[in-house]
């Protein structure tokens, strides 16, 4: 690691740690930095040790019950995202890709919708897992199914991408027509909510499920920087350098499946997050896929925090879906880059 | 005509010798044959070019000796060894292969591209050492790009691209240098040059087979050639051996039916291609 590359990574830590602690504090009932600590201190059983007051019962509450998860929620959710759009975009060598581009996204919704409508919304992140992971599968049923791709072997990048495409609209057509057919009064908007993405609900189940997925599955995405650059040039390139394509692309594939569809569970599918974060470290750090996934993920549960901040706090007392933030973030940032682009 | 349809030189013979045999080599996509029992020997430290028309399999013979594309039938040996069964990193370690025209679109800086040349020679997850950065740096400066370590790759001319690409070859440390097209799209000074740079890459004892359009340049640079023809079911070889034996016009008229006369070079002595069409 360069010291350059290491400064960043320092920088992006403390942002993290600075926008958690800030945006806890941050809400209808604005909290000191010192507030939260308290609670967190107190909680985690160094009170005594480190010599901190305890905390008044209703700071504790929402700080500990309904803040903190949900702030750490959003964190977990960013980094995901954020770390699946390099993947994807690396393994289907298309800028435009990210981490919903399987059709998982779709394929959440739909089970998502399917158990709001049926009124079993204790199913919800059940069915947006299985949603998810079907979509998955037929995805690369699909893209396996369509053919040799030039030899090296695996799904071809552009077939992965068009049955992506096919299977996405497929779920996105039965989506509306389980929601024309079957919604009624407030479900349209308990959908609505859900399909622009949402962490409103986080719970510490919340944080245990994205948070764990994130450490085990992430953690591992984050580790295979050195073969992601292999891919710079090509499939065949990267066969020529010893790499062996079909598996890993199947692996990474899987890995960023499982993952994503984890975080839809939780937090419905937030968009922008894994198409624009990738980009704009890029332009910080270049194309070094090592240093690339570790930033990303760190600047992605950064900028997730600070989104669902806004989300809850700009139209207070009612809640924006995080998504819309996200998108409205987003959009403007991503023509931007184009413009870079162009200029480059 | 009767040329050989086999290599001069019998693979097995060079199976067992230090440069690239492959024998009997046989690919189909579908049910389309595109190369058919095709043998092919490259001399050690020697520049060989593979030659024949559009559609005569040459870049599809490239990723099978490269181990990129199992092929259906046939040996490939590098000095003796075995490279279909070999794992591919061991091979990845003999053994490069610059394609055709490959560019990024990634902010990608030219040491970054060339230290994947290391990729190889080190556990697949590991990052790039010292000793990476050291050889990558060498193989810059052979390539004659060592000012350009700092650029991005996607700002390159066409010329300094390939050299580029061929310091990554370099950075590979390997035994047989694969080249598909090395000169598309270059003015004739970088296509020159990048010939030049071949060459001294085999007079390092590096084994060099170039997949090669144009014959004229083929008959200027290389050592040996290999005459690739495309047949109703699949290319097969018409001619393989020196320039002078191979690039000849019965041979060149029954490959591309193009009726040519070879002059000698007034200073070389080598051979010189005009077409008459």
């Amino acid at each position: 690691m360069s010291a350059r590359t290491g400064l960043w990574t320092a920088g992006a830590v403390a942002a993290l740690l600075v926008t958690v602690v800030v945006a806890v504090g941050l809400g209808p009932a604005g909290l000191s930095p010192a507030e939260v600590w308290q609670v967190v201190a107190t909680r985690l059983g160094w009170g005594e040790w480190l010599g901190v007051a305890p905390p008044g019962r209703l700071v504790d509450g929402m700080v500990w019950q309904l803040r903190l998860p949900r702030v750490l929620t959003a964190a977990a959710v960013g980094a995901g995202l954020a770390l699946c759009g390099v993947v994807m975009q690396s393994l289907t060598r298309n800028p435009l890709a990210d981490p919903y581009l399987l059709g998982l996204s779709s394929g959440a919704s739909l089970g998502a919708a399917s158990v709001l409508v049926l009124g079993v919304s204790v199913l919800l992140p059940v069915a947006a897992f299985v949603g998810a992971t079907a979509a998955l599968v037929m995805t690369l049923l699909l893209a396996a199914a369509s053919g040799r791709s030039g030899g090296v072997g695996g799904p071809s990048p552009t077939r992965t991408v068009l049955a992506g495409l096919a299977v996405s609209q497929l779920a996105a057509a039965a989506t509306s027509f389980v929601i024309f057919l079957s919604a009624k009064g407030d479900q349209y908007r308990e959908i609505l909510s859900w399909l622009m993405g949402s962490v409103a609900g986080a719970t510490w189940t919340s944080v245990a499920i994205a948070g764990g997925a994130v450490l085990v599955l992430g953690t591992a995405l984050a580790s295979t920087g050195s073969l992601l650059d292999s891919f710079t040039f090509g499939d065949t390139a990267a066969a020529a350098l010893g790499v062996p394509v079909a598996r890993v692309r199947w692996l990474l594939l899987v890995g960023v499946a499982l993952l994503t569809g984890a975080l839809v569970s939780q937090s419905g599918s937030i968009g922008f997050v894994g198409l624009i974060l990738p980009h704009a470290v890029r332009l910080l750090v270049g194309a070094g896929h090592r240093t690339l996934l570790v930033l990303s993920a760190l600047f992605g549960a950064s900028f997730l925090v600070w989104a669902d901040t806004l989300a809850r706090t700009v139209l207070d007392p009612r809640e924006l879906p995080v998504g819309i933030v996200t998108a409205a973030i987003g959009a403007p940032v991503f023509a931007a880059l184009l413009w870079r682009g162009r200029q480059a | 005509m009767t040329v050989s349809t086999r290599s001069t030189v019998a693979a097995d013979q060079v199976v067992g010798a230090a440069g690239l045999g492959a024998e009997r080599v046989r690919w189909s996509a579908g049910h389309r044959l595109i190369l058919d029992d095709v043998d092919v020997t490259a001399p050690p430290g020697a520049v060989s070019g593979l030659l024949g028309p559009n559609g005569s399999g040459k870049s599809t013979l490239l990723r099978i000796l490269a181990g990129v594309q199992p092929p259906d039938g046939g040996r490939v040996a590098l000095a003796g060894d075995d490279l279909l069964a070999m794992p591919r990193r061991p091979r990845a370690r003999k053994l490069a292969l610059v394609e055709q025209d490959a560019t990024t679109e990634l902010p990608v800086t030219v040491l970054d591209a060339v230290l994947l040349g290391r990729a190889p020679h080190r556990p697949m997850l590991a990052s790039p050492t010292e000793d990476d950065r050291r050889i990558a740096r060498r193989a810059l400066a052979r390539a004659g790009v060592a000012a350009l370590e700092g650029r991005l790759v996607g700002t390159l001319s066409g010329g300094e691209r390939q050299r580029v690409h061929l310091a990554r070859a370099l950075a590979q440390e390997p035994r047989l240098l694969l080249l598909d097209e090395p000169t598309n799209h270059l003015d004739i000074a970088a296509q020159l040059a990048t010939m030049r740079l071949v060459r001294s890459l085999a007079d390092d004892g590096v084994t060099v087979l170039a997949a090669l359009h144009d014959l004229s340049l083929a008959a200027a640079t290389c050592d040996h050639v290999v005459l690739l023809a495309p047949g109703p079911d699949g290319g097969r070889v018409a001619a393989a051996g020196t320039v002078e034996e191979v690039l000849v016009p019965d041979v060149v008229d029954a490959v591309y039916g193009v009726r040519t006369t070879v002059l000698r070079h007034p200073r070389t002595g080598r051979p010189v291609l005009i077409f008459d069409d």
